[in-house]
């Protein structure tokens, strides 16, 4: 959840959503996100919508997030009730963050058994936790798993010690293996983030990195090119000259050589930045978000589709909750997705898996810069032979080109 | 205090023997239109409460360039012993640029000011000028500005002045514009030493044209210097060139503002106004006669504006192809020289290939553009013409490089140029390298003074039309001075340099250069491109090529990352929006081929010879 929000047309206090955005909800799965904006130190890098300071005034803090997200459920299901019957049973719930796990595990569960109530949930649903392996305890993730809890997601970043450092991470990286295996003992699918290309970071620290989190075998491996968001701590290092970000031709370096380990390893991509040991492992909550599905993102600063409205949380944990206290929407603003802004957006997300996306459904320039793509080598041509678009190697790198010549006009 | 006159004269009955119409022969910054607001101040035309500096100089731009290019006329009375005198005072233009418009006022005095700052000497330009006046046979009154400088050497550079025009160095005025010092005593002298004007007053009347300026309530105003005869109001006139007639719907002469008169007689000085809104309808240099009483034969030496050098403009946002036009269509109606033709550029898009009679009018036009109709214009490396024979016969007059024949080609001419430089003689070796670099050929050189030289060269026009005058300013500390002026043409070894991006040609960069200069010219062109085009999807390899033979080759590497790898569901919004605006960015793009490239490479690729001129002058 970044802090810098889109801007977006007001969103109503009664949170309704319009007579529209019931069509076809049917074919349509639902999920919930849970933001968590709590860690208890800011990393450097991070731009996400989070906060280190315990309470904030009001009575609002960290431990009085499970109410208000409580209550932003109850808003949630009335909504989706009055306008039109939206409510279906939950296909994925994912908690993120900040740390999740920085909130009392029965905390989780609660909000988790809420949800559950007032939407119900499909049969094998994945419910994931983000956790942060210094402080995640065993008994944690044994109270997550007896709630629901099917998967945790853990931040590893890397196993380089300076890598860390620059990065503001606190945790051991010999605490990665030990919390990984717990969750597979306790039978919960499991996932490790891996960061590529923070300043300074050479390709063979890189290479120690992929290795270990193939070592200590997660069902599921993220890999993300370290982003230098303007407003963060690091774009202020990287100012100033303490830093050297790391240029681009590395990191695709950095990339290819990822890739090849984890498919050596029997990890597959799915999405340009996720591996999976099988269709069974990959996130099935993300895959529902580049597949453009229903989702209600529950805290603050989350971000909400249902049915082509997107809308966000306002950001600061205080003023979110206090809306919800006084029965109205904590949205900050929404957008109506016209049918340009949905295409855009279905090609964009629909290009960045490995499913592929179906020809047909593009519009005839896109579908004449097929050809161009094809011979660039930028996607597959066997995939495009049954009529999909699948990236290559070189295609996943230059990604955002090919979704921008998929639309052109 | 030497008296202002009385009673001035009356114009359209002022008889010749009270007249006198002089010039001022001057360089840019030596002072001329202060001393002639400090004249029209010591006339009585001008009170010190109405003047303002540089009175004569109306444009914007000539006023923050310091250089008037555009002469007009002030009449200004003037008491000597008793008697009062009309002076007629014709500013000239002061760069070689506008030499036929200099031609033209010298044409209408009997005399001239060889004004010349009493701390720097003649220049080239003043120089040149000065030989103009002296073949029309002006009387000329040397006169040193600036004397109240502290940096002054007035005996050096009276006793320069005294040896040009063979007079004694005590015969050279010594006055300051600043503080009027030596003003009075220079009008006395005016009137003293000039000749009365000569014509006849019953013949057919016969005035000529030196200035004709665009005014957009008044249309056309037509400045004249009457030579035979009585032009009055409400008179048919004929233009002797065109034998175009209109009524003269006003006459008058500036005193300092327009002010009507009964008419103009023999040697008077003033404007007609016949309602015509196009300077082309009444053009510099020709004869107005009567219409129901022609003139036998004109005054001679009219010439059509040649425009010498060309340059495509093109505006960088293309939607502003109409403003451009209309912008071009105005000031045409105020500058007789000004030619264009639509252009088509696969780079730049639409524009116009205009013509200009040199470097400082094409600057000046397209500062103007900018300035006056808020156009932001991209304008291609200057050219000049050239006279192809191709092997089988045929002939053709080329103004822009992409239409360089593509066969094979038996001779090409190029105009060619005979340039003075005057530098002080420590500089001597510098000018000799620059000009030797540029093709020029030495045809002599002369010490005007001990440490003053001027060098004479003769050189491509192709070859001053660029940074010329910037190099060789840097190279001599900013004293060379320099004058040029057309000197037929030669046929020399010159090629068509193209620029290609993977294989194709990228029509803006073209450029005709000789032989000797096609590789440096490539080269440069190619590590600009590759510095200024961002990387591709794919290597781009930017050549440089004399027909199809490559000379130069430089490469883009491809990109290998261009993805956000994060995006989840709250980045989905804001990656739709970086999407959509990247869509945007690319529909500003040029494409070259596949080849995606910024409007801004295109300028900074074009404009870059004038950022290194920018260095050159810190």
């Amino acid at each position: 959840m970044s802090p810098a929000q889109p801007t977006g047309d007001p969103a109503p206090a009664d949170g309704l959503l319009p007579a529209g955005a019931g069509a076809e909800a049917a074919a349509r799965t639902l999920s919930l996100y849970v933001h968590v904006p709590y860690c208890t130190v800011r990393c450097g890098y991070c731009d996400f919508n989070t906060y280190a300071a315990e309470e904030f005034s009001d009575g609002v803090g960290r431990l009085t997030y499970a109410d208000d997200a409580v209550r932003e459920l109850r808003f949630a299901a009335e909504v989706m009730e009055r306008s039109g019957g939206l409510g279906r049973p939950l296909h994925t719930v994912f908690f993120g963050g900040g740390t999740p796990t920085r909130l009392p595990a029965e905390d989780l569960a609660r909000i988790l058994r809420t949800g559950v109530e007032l939407f119900g949930i499909e049969d094998g649903a994945e419910v994931t936790t983000e956790a942060n392996p210094d402080s995640v305890t065993r008994e944690d993730l044994e109270t997550l798993r007896d709630a629901g809890f099917t998967r945790v997601s853990f931040g590893m970043q890397s196993a380089v010690p300076r890598v860390l450092e620059v990065l503001d991470r606190t945790h051991t990286p010999a605490n990665v293996p030990k919390v990984v295996d717990w969750a597979k003992e306790l039978g919960l699918q499991t996932s490790v983030d891996l960061i590529c290309g923070a300043p300074g970071e050479t390709l063979e620290e890189w290479e120690t990195s992929v290795r270990a989190a193939i070592g200590y075998a997660p069902d599921h491996i993220s890999a993300y090119s370290l982003i230098v968001e303007p407003g963060t701590k690091l774009a202020a290092q990287i100012a100033r000259g303490e830093h050297v970000p790391v240029d681009d031709d590395t990191q695709a370096d950095m990339y290819q050589l990822a890739d090849e380990l984890f498919a050596g390893a029997g990890y597959h991509w799915y999405e340009i930045s996720n591996w999976s040991t099988g269709p069974a492992t990959r996130s099935r909550h993300n895959l529902a978000y580049w597949r453009n599905q229903d989702w209600w993102g529950i805290g603050p600063g989350a971000h909400s589709h249902v049915g082509g409205v997107r809308w966000w949380n306002l950001k600061h944990p205080l003023p979110y909750a206090n809306r919800l206290r006084e029965g109205v929407s904590p949205a900050a603003a929404r957008e109506h997705l016209e049918a340009e802004t949905r295409y855009t957006e279905e090609i964009m997300l629909g290009a960045r898996i490995a499913d592929g996306l179906p020809v047909e459904r593009l519009r005839p320039a896109g579908r004449e810069a097929t050809g161009w793509l094809l011979g660039q080598g930028l996607i597959e041509a066997g995939e495009l032979e049954r009529g999909l678009v699948r990236l290559t190697l070189r295609g996943r790198l230059l990604g955002d080109a090919v979704v921008r010549e998929l639309l052109a006009d | 205090m030497a008296p202002q006159a009385s009673e001035a004269p009356r114009p359209a009955a002022t008889d010749p023997s009270i007249l006198r119409n002089f010039c001022i022969i001057a360089h840019i910054d030596h002072g001329k239109s202060t001393l002639a607001d400090r004249m029209l101040q010591a006339t009585g035309v001008l009170t010190p409460r109405e003047m303002k500096n540089q009175y004569l100089d109306r444009m914007d731009i000539e006023r923050e360039r310091g250089i008037t290019i555009k002469s007009q006329a002030v009449r200004m009375p003037w008491e000597v012993e008793g008697t009062a005198y009309a002076l007629n005072m014709i500013d000239t233009p002061g760069h070689v640029d506008f030499t036929y418009e200099v031609s033209r006022s010298l044409a209408a005095c009997e005399g001239a000011l060889l004004l010349v700052d009493a701390a720097q000497g003649i220049e080239a330009q003043t120089l040149a000028n000065l030989y103009l006046a002296m073949e029309n046979d002006l009387t000329i009154i040397p006169v040193l500005n600036k004397i109240d400088l502290p940096a002054a050497q007035p005996e050096k550079y009276a006793e320069e002045l005294a040896n040009l025009i063979g007079v004694d160095p005590e015969d050279v005025l010594r006055v300051s514009g600043k503080t009027g010092e030596g003003v009075e005593e220079l009008l006395d002298r005016i009137v003293r030493d000039l000749p009365e004007p000569q014509g006849m007053a019953d013949a057919e009347p016969r005035a000529m044209i030196f200035d004709s300026v665009y005014d957009s309530y008044r249309g056309v105003v037509t400045y004249v210097r009457v030579v035979d005869g009585m032009l009055r109001p409400r008179q048919k006139i004929a233009m002797m060139s065109t034998g175009a007639e209109h009524e003269l719907l006003e006459i008058g002469v500036i005193s300092p503002e327009p002010k009507p008169t009964e008419g103009l007689g023999v040697g008077e000085v003033g404007y007609l106004i016949t309602g015509v809104k196009d300077v082309r309808q009444s053009r510099v240099g020709d004869t107005v006669t009567d219409a129901k009483r022609p003139a036998p034969e004109n005054l001679g030496g009219y010439e059509d504006p040649k425009p010498m050098v060309f340059s495509g403009l093109f505006p960088i946002d293309g939607s502003d192809y109409p403003i451009l036009r209309d912008a071009l269509d105005k000031l045409k109606l105020n500058d007789a020289a000004l030619v264009y033709e639509p252009e088509t550029s696969a780079a730049l898009g639409f524009g116009f290939r205009v013509g200009f009679l040199g470097l400082l009018h094409l600057e000046i036009v397209r500062e103007r553009l900018e300035r006056e109709f808020n156009l932001e214009l991209i304008s291609t490396a200057p050219n000049v013409i050239y006279d192809i024979v191709a092997e089988d016969g045929t002939s053709m007059r080329v103004t822009n490089p992409s239409e360089f024949p593509e066969g094979k080609i038996s001779t090409i001419e190029e105009p060619m140029v005979a340039c003075t430089v005057i530098v002080p003689s420590e500089f001597i070796g510098a000018v000799m390298d620059l000009c030797q670099s540029r093709r020029g050929q030495m045809g002599g050189m002369d010490y005007l003074s001990q440490d003053r030289v001027e060098l004479r060269y003769r050189m491509p026009l192709a070859e001053i039309v660029f940074d010329f005058f910037d190099q060789l300013k840097s190279r001599t500390r900013g004293y060379a001075s320099l004058d040029w002026k057309l000197d037929g043409a030669q046929e020399s070894d010159l090629v068509k340099v193209d620029i290609l991006l993977q294989g194709e040609r990228v029509d803006a960069f073209s450029a005709v250069t000789h032989r000797d200069n096609a590789y440096s010219y490539g080269t440069t062109m190619a590590t600009r491109l590759r510095e200024l085009i961002p990387r591709q999807q794919f290597e781009v390899p930017i050549q440089a090529a004399i027909g199809s033979r490559i000379i130069a080759r430089e490469n883009i590497r491809a990109i290998r990352k261009d993805v956000l790898s994060k995006c989840y569901g709250g980045d989905i919004s804001r990656k739709r929006k970086l999407l959509e605006k990247q869509k945007e960015g690319k529909k500003r793009m040029k494409m070259v081929g596949r080849v995606e490239v910024p409007q801004e490479a295109f300028i900074a690729a074009l404009s870059s010879g004038e950022e290194s001129k920018d260095k050159s002058k810190k």
